[in-house]
């Protein structure tokens, strides 16, 4: 993986530019077809299962109002978790970028004592903000292997390839391509594939299944990521539907949980109203298969230590803007992606980012500051179905038109002579302020554009819109605007 | 009722013949429509491109315009949408408090076409006669942004002749976006191409929708692609009658 941390420390792959990036993976036919068949498997399931629940609108506007609380009040929150997780046994650590959270967690993995080859190594549930901060890359300079343990985040592992969704994250790879990887890289990372592996699902869980049975039994440090967090209680939850996570969070001796802030909740109870969406919104199943709770330590039965680490990273300046802070709502369930046109055709890799697809385009940009994504707002056609599926109701399209403002104006403070782009908006609202102009115009536009065109239609262009023009034809402006037809047809009538 | 018509920059430019469609329809129905001269654009390109400021004098350019009429209709949803939405907006993070006031005011009065025949007319047949195979595309502004739902197709079931068939993934965007088919083409005309595909398989005559932006898109990959499908306006085929047709 070749990650790069820019601005506060999020892996993030800024180059090339969405658009750039977007035709490359616009040009693999074979994952447009994976994508497509993938996404509508998923939206299809999500629909038919949110559409059961009576109450399925209010569960949304639940959600929504105990993230918008909770988000209101996050110190207080926190302060709760930190109380709560050190009461139960457990020790809390603060977080403020990602090299602190990586410097955290190197620290204690180092400090679990025990043989040299038994430290050397961690397993991991799948987590989102351990893959933010780099975690495992981090790992790996201090010495320490880090195992993914869940499915697809070992396909992608053994692949040295990056997850392209939030949920599956190798959705962009086929089996035979999963069997080929199985086959060749497994032995480099523990035990081999068995012989004659084929591309049969089942016989590739089985030798997944083989291949991390071994590390849970051997790793005594687990690495995890958090759903939720219950402020009252100090309670962790992660869900997840293969039973990786659970083995993680109970067979190893320490358990570290890395957690982005905004996911604490205020109480235990909270908790209800998102083990209803989640599930439904991301699996399109109506519970999820495992759901693994753990306060503190219990003497005698799962880890004999655990720590916490709250990671902000760029949260508390997402937090301060009040229209941006909403996608700190996320729960991560990729609703917003198996729904968006853009991500069905371009997949998770031309987002450059962990946070891919329409959650990725206003999240990414506000944690690693907009200059740093100044491309992702704009890979939107703001259609809005990302905000009709989000199950706490995140405002996307709202987001984005915000985040592409402050992307004009950081663009603007930060050049002398304006852009083209911004040359070409302030010509059109001298124009469009007076009619008298937009007059002129529309006779200016009539004649060029009859100048271009063949039978009214206007073909392939140069410039800056060959994009538009390769793939479509213009029609001629006709040679009366309706201004003139009016003036020249009603006008009298009105007197 | 003093009707204002606002047609919107881009259809008084490039698609004149929607705005007649809407004066010919409401005047059939007996009113009488306005067009108030110093309109000009509601600032939606600027807005969704990121120029607010650019934006600001368009804002209030409009509420100059329209400010004394009882209902603003306009045969476009995005535009509809820009007004409803993005003019509050915008009053609120630029303006002082005598626009915010009077884009508040005048926002509810503003109505997508198919919504004042529904709504405020409260007529679903027309009068329309349009002897043709039609698919109606909701576009992303009807759909999601204004929440037209069944209207307009309660609109085209009312004409006569028309027979309405179904699009494969009808809430599916067709890539247009305003800037984002020049920004991201490419991505713009992978959408495209399969909206396209949709429009071909269903055998339709004329594919028509709530905006000529989405119609003007679909509509230049199909003409590119030598297809024989015709893109019109709704407000057309409703102005279409057995003795004016279109």
């Amino acid at each position: 993986m070749s990650g790069t941390m820019d601005g506060r420390g999020v892996v993030f792959l800024g180059s090339p530019a969405f658009p750039d990036a977007a035709r490359t993976a616009l040009a693999d036919t074979r994952l447009r077809t994976n994508l497509r068949r993938a996404t509508t498997t998923i939206r299809d399931k999500r629909l038919q299962v949110t559409g059961e629940l009576d109450d399925w609108e209010d569960l949304r506007a639940a959600g929504e109002a105990v993230k918008r609380r909770t988000l209101r009040h996050l110190d207080v929150h926190l302060l709760r978790l930190e109380e709560s997780v050190t009461r139960a046994g457990g020790v809390v650590h603060w977080a403020a970028d990602a090299a602190e959270a990586n410097r955290i967690v190197t620290e204690l993995v180092r400090a679990t004592g025990g043989r040299d080859d038994e430290t050397r190594e961690v397993v991991k549930i799948k987590s989102m903000a351990t893959q933010e901060i780099g975690l495992n890359e981090a790992l790996a300079e201090a010495g320490i292997a880090a195992y993914e343990t869940d499915l697809a985040e070992l396909i992608v592992q053994l692949a040295d390839d990056r997850p392209s969704h939030i949920l599956v994250p190798a959705i962009h790879l086929g089996r035979a391509e999963i069997r080929d990887l199985f086959a060749t890289e497994m032995a480099r990372w523990g035990r081999p594939a068995p012989e004659g592996l084929t591309d049969d699902p089942a016989a590739l869980a089985e030798a997944a299944r083989l291949h991390l049975r071994e590390k849970f039994l051997r790793a005594k440090v687990a690495v995890s990521g958090a759903n939720f967090a219950c402020a009252d209680t100090g309670t962790v939850a992660v869900v997840e539907s293969e039973g990786n996570g659970r083995m993680c969070l109970t067979l190893p001796e320490t358990l570290i949980t890395v957690m982005g802030i905004e996911k604490v909740l205020p109480s235990w109870r909270d908790l209800e109203v998102f083990l209803q969406l989640l599930p439904r919104s991301s699996t399109g199943e109506r519970m999820n298969p495992y759901t693994s709770m753990w306060t503190g330590v219990t003497p005698g039965d799962g880890p004999r230590a655990f720590h916490l680490v709250l990671l902000d990273n760029g949260r508390s300046d997402t937090l301060a803007d009040t229209v941006g802070r909403q996608a700190l709502n996320c729960i991560r369930c990729s609703a917003c992606l198996n729904v968006c046109p853009v991500y069905e055709r371009t997949g998770g890799h031309a987002y450059g980012s962990v946070y891919p697809g329409p959650i990725g385009a206003v999240l990414t940009p506000q944690l690693v500051g907009v200059e740093h994504a100044a491309s992702l707002p704009f890979a939107s056609t703001l259609c809005g179905a990302c905000y009709d599926a989000c199950p706490v109701k995140i405002n996307i399209p709202e987001v984005l038109t915000h985040l592409r403002a402050e992307v004009v104006e950081a663009k603007r403070a930060g050049r002398r002579l304006p852009s083209p782009e911004a040359l070409a908006m302030k010509a059109a609202t001298a124009v469009l302020v007076s009619p008298a102009r937009l007059g002129y115009a529309q006779r200016a536009a009539a004649l060029g554009g009859r100048a271009l065109a063949r039978r009214g239609r206007i073909g392939r262009l140069p410039g800056p819109f060959r994009g538009w023009s390769d793939s479509r034809d213009t029609p001629a402006p006709p040679t009366e605007s309706f201004r003139t037809w009016w003036r020249k047809n009603r006008e009298g009538e009105q007197g | 009722m003093r009707i204002a018509l606002f047609i919107t920059c881009f259809n008084d430019t490039l698609f004149p013949d929607t705005g007649k469609a809407v004066v010919h329809l409401l005047e059939r129905l007996g009113h009488t429509v306005e067009f108030p001269p110093s309109q000009t654009c509601c600032g939606q390109m600027h807005f969704n491109t990121g120029y607010r400021p650019e934006a600001m004098p368009l804002v209030a350019g409009f509420v100059r315009t329209f400010g004394g009429y009882d209902a603003v209709v306009t045969p476009s949803a995005s535009c509809a949408g820009m007004v409803r939405d993005s003019h509050p907006v915008l009053a609120d993070q630029y303006g002082d408090d005598q626009l915010r006031r009077e884009v508040g005011e005048l926002v509810p009065k503003v109505h997508e076409f198919t919504e004042f025949l529904t709504d405020v007319l409260g007529v679903t047949d027309v009068g329309a006669a349009f002897p043709h195979r039609v698919a109606y595309h909701p576009t992303c502004h009807s759909l999601r942004g204004l929440r037209l739902g069944d209207r307009p197709e309660r609109l085209l079931r009312a004409v006569r002749g028309l027979e309405l068939v179904d699009l494969e993934r009808p809430d599916s965007c067709c890539g247009f976006g305003g800037t984002f088919a020049v920004k991201n083409a490419d991505t713009s005309a992978a959408m495209l191409a399969d909206k396209t595909g949709e429009v071909t398989s269903t055998g339709a005559d004329v594919l028509c929708a709530a905006d000529n932006s989405c119609l003007m898109h679909i509509g230049g990959g199909l003409s590119r692609q030598g297809s024989a499908v015709r893109t019109m306006h709704l407000a057309e085929i409703l102005a279409s009658t057995e003795g004016d047709p279109r």
